[in-house]
């Protein structure tokens, strides 16, 4: 096999094209912004005269590139393989993903009507873009992980002779091997897949990411309500608490929770072991102020939900060589491997006390609503009040803030493989494969780039899909 | 006033107080005062031997008094051993023991020192201090007048042609974390291979002299990650200050856009991003460790890195110590600032 070029026989007239295309479109951009800062703008006339033109001349043009842009992936995909170069190759690679986002897409236009604040979320176009690069990194670490699909190469594997080889590069002897013809991306500094490696970062994330962001929004929701409702010294002492986490500078957190010696100590067990405990406390809770007055039903409720949660608290916290190695194996769900449990406690840690400020001073201010008062001369306990009554009105800023939170939580996570803390060197997650690949960045810059433009893109989109859904939960 | 400053003060010591003894339990736990022991006695030595080295050199006191010691406001240990010579904390090698002084801490300004460097904690601080000093000066000399000129062009007319463009950039800066934007910087300006090779990589040589070549990527990475937000919130403030009465007023009035907004909504639109600008600074720090680490600027946030990997207890304490009242008093003059800037607040 030979090399493969960027875009192979496509690009003779595709590149040419996508050239002209982004230079005028570049051009008429600039003019446009120029132009509508020199001719005064006549009130509700902006279709007409020359800034009109240049108006509809810039959005032609942007269709015209997008399109272009979707000819190089739709040839990919096309095309036999090798012929549209890396780039279709690629393309034909996330075949699956175009798919699920296709029919995810259709069937969720089609039905927006009757699909609440997610169908409005098609109304806009921030939004759906956002949507469709963040399911476009699920999808793809779904398919990653569960069927071994889009991945060419397994992402440990080194083949000699491959290293930080350029994109492109025919693997030796692949099809005796029966391995993949080429390194799409090139080869690493240990001669492993850089496209392998990226697509199984996309897993690390999002079995991480949204996880810990939500335990961080139960422990900041268990504890901000009642700060806001009740506030006085509980408040008092719980914002204080907050702030004195919220002052520490996050890396050297990271510095002091994620080194070996700290987790000989077992203090990450014993956080952990704090932490999760509040998503039982919240169900709990939950449950029992709703059916506090049907007491058999609550208490078959209770026992079932907080059986099965406490079932999976105890395994999640119970590992064989640490602290917590109470359970015998058979009862032991799963084990979390020790870094990783790690990670996840320390991002736990670092979100929450951000989360608890934002849900304090939501309810803070939902506290003086009427409904509360009428509730509390119903003479409602102040969890019911809480939690049934004052939370679901707090659910608009709160689901935002969440898609926000993930990206953060994804940019954390980041961090922590940037600086090597807590993940394993060979684990394939985005920070890591920077923090790999920047030590020859200014020779080799390949390793790196593609985790660090998927780091991009993702987080990207979390803020996109953030931006669309507050557009939309504003509007009614 | 008075009250309140009283009050935030207190908090603010009382926090401080809290976080470096966290910090201090953190970094004096048992399996770190282990290595320490074996990285200054000998790496084979035994349980027994690594007990009473500790022992010798004060480690073993309680935590509390270790962390009194260290303050400066517990006097420090003192020990005599078989053969008549007295050792103790604030007894330099060689020194006499009777003109020692009895305290010797944080508040004395002796912050100990560092096993990395093999020198005062003291002096590494500043010296890294003021480099990283003048990577903030400049960030702040790019990232604020930009951050604010986006913000206030993209707000003053919600939804405009300028708004858009600008909107998404300031979306796609607050996407971009530094390592991501480092790495592609360094790709697209300093890369030998394909790169158009107008920056350096390495921002070493900056240290000594700073120059346009060295000091360009390191400024941009770290300005344009906290733009985009202060940008954000600019324009929020700024559309919100559009929509008030007294613009409208204004306006039906007859006096010219640019005149209200740069006579009337400025002044009101500003105050919000003071806030955040000045909240900004934790992150920045963040930023600065990852940014220093990237292109191997030896400031404060690569000395946080090389403390922190080589265990070096003191040099880390002295880092936090540092970090910690950068943070807080960035917090307390945010307060007052907001308070003097907007004068519908009036504190009780």
């Amino acid at each position: 096999m030979e090399q493969l070029t960027w875009t192979g026989s496509l690009g003779t007239f595709l590149n040419p094209a996508l050239a002209v295309a982004a230079a005028a479109f570049a051009v008429m951009a600039v003019l446009q912004v120029v132009l509508s800062l020199v001719v005064p703008a006549a009130r509700g006339s902006t279709s007409r005269g020359l800034p009109g033109l240049a108006g509809l001349a810039v959005r032609v043009l942007f269709g015209l590139l997008v399109a272009l842009c979707l000819a190089y992936l739709v040839g990919g995909v096309v095309m036999p393989y090798g012929k549209a170069g890396i780039v279709g190759a690629i393309s034909k690679r996330f075949l699956p993903v175009w798919i699920a986002l296709i029919v995810v897409f259709a069937l969720s236009i089609t039905f927006k009507r009757r699909l609440g604040l997610y169908g409005k979320l098609f109304d806009s176009n921030i939004g759906m873009i956002g949507f469709g690069l963040v399911m476009f990194w699920v999808f793809t670490g779904l398919f990653v992980a569960l069927f071994g699909w889009i991945a060419t190469h397994d992402p440990l594997a080194q083949i000699s002779g491959l290293k930080n080889k350029l994109p492109g590069v025919p693997v030796p002897g692949a099809p005796e091997n029966g391995l993949w013809p080429h390194y799409l991306l090139g080869g690493d500094n240990l001669a492993r897949d850089v496209f392998s490696r990226m697509v199984h970062g996309s897993w690390e994330v999002i079995q991480i990411a949204p996880l810990a962001t939500l335990f961080a929004f139960m422990v900041g929701i268990t504890l901000g309500v009642p700060a806001g409702y009740y506030g006085k010294r509980l408040d008092t002492v719980l914002s204080f608490l907050a702030n004195l986490i919220l002052a520490f500078p996050v890396i050297l957190l990271f510095y002091l929770l994620v080194t070996p010696e700290i987790v000989l100590t077992g203090i990450p067990s014993y956080m952990a072991a704090v932490l999760f405990i509040f998503p039982l406390v919240f169900f709990g809770v939950l449950l029992n102020s709703r059916y506090r007055t049907d007491p058999a039903r609550r208490n078959i409720l209770l026992a079932l939900v907080l059986g099965a949660m406490g079932w999976v608290y105890l395994s999640l916290i119970s590992q064989p060589g640490t602290v917590f190695a109470f359970m015998p194996a058979w009862l032991d769900l799963f084990d979390i491997p020790g870094g990783i449990l790690v990670v996840f406690v320390s991002v736990v840690f670092v979100n929450a006390p951000t989360v608890f400020r934002i849900v304090r001073s939501l309810s803070l201010e939902l506290a003086t609503r009427d409904y509360v008062a009428a509730a509390q001369t119903r003479g409602e306990t102040g969890w019911y009040i809480m939690l049934w009554e004052m939370l679901p009105n707090a659910r608009g800023p709160l689901i935002v803030d969440f898609c926000l939170r993930i990206g953060y939580t994804t940019i954390l996570l980041g961090t922590l493989g940037f600086f090597g803390l807590g993940l394993p060197p060979e684990s394939p997650d985005w920070g890591s494969t920077i923090n790999a690949g920047r030590k020859l960045l200014s020779i080799y810059p390949h390793p790196a780039l593609p985790p660090a433009l998927a780091l991009l893109s993702l987080v990207l989109g979390l803020n996109l899909l953030a931006d669309g859904l507050r557009e939309e939960s504003l509007k009614d | 006033m008075l009250a309140f400053l009283l009050r935030r003060s207190f908090t603010m010591v009382l926090t401080a107080i809290c976080l470096t003894f966290i910090v201090f339990v953190l970094t004096n736990l048992a399996p770190n005062l282990e290595k320490v022991a074996k990285s200054e006695a000998g790496s084979r030595i035994t349980d027994v031997e690594v007990a009473s080295w500790l022992e010798k050199n004060g480690y073993a006191q309680p935590i509390l008094i270790r962390y009194g010691e260290w303050l400066g406001v517990w006097p420090g240990w003192t020990r005599t051993d078989d053969q008549g010579r007295v050792t103790g904390r604030c007894i330099e090698q060689g020194a006499d023991p009777a003109a020692a002084p009895r305290r010797c801490g944080v508040l004395q300004g002796d912050w100990g020192h560092s096993t990395v460097f093999k020198e005062d904690v003291s002096s590494i601080v500043s010296t890294r201090l003021w480099q990283t000093a003048k990577l903030m000066l400049w960030v702040m000399i790019v990232m604020v007048p930009s951050a604010l000129l986006i913000g206030v062009v993209a707000g003053m007319k919600e939804g405009s042609r300028l708004d858009r463009p600008l909107s998404t950039i300031s979306i796609l800066t607050t996407a971009t974390p530094e390592y991501v934007s480092g790495v592609v910087f360094i790709g697209i300006f300093a890369s030998s291979a394909v790169g158009l090779k107008w920056f350096n990589g390495s921002a070493t040589s900056a240290m000594d002299d700073m120059t346009f070549v060295n000091f360009t990527l390191p400024v941009m990475t770290v300005a344009l990650y906290g733009m985009g937000y202060i940008a954000r919130m600019t324009r929020a403030s700024m559309t919100e200050v559009m929509t008030a009465q007294y613009i409208r007023t204004a306006r039906l009035k007859g006096v010219s856009f640019s005149n209200i907004v740069i006579r009337h909504a400025l002044r009101n639109a500003l105050i919000a991003p003071f806030t955040v600008i000045m909240l900004q600074f934790p992150w920045l720090l963040n930023g600065v460790v990852i940014v220093e680490s990237l292109f191997n600027y030896k400031g404060f946030g690569w000395t946080l890195v090389q403390a922190a990997g080589n265990n070096d207890i003191e040099l880390l304490l002295g880092v936090s110590v540092v970090s910690v009242v950068v943070v807080l008093t960035t917090q307390l003059i945010s307060d007052i600032g907001y308070v003097f800037l907007n004068p519908r607040i009036r504190i009780s």
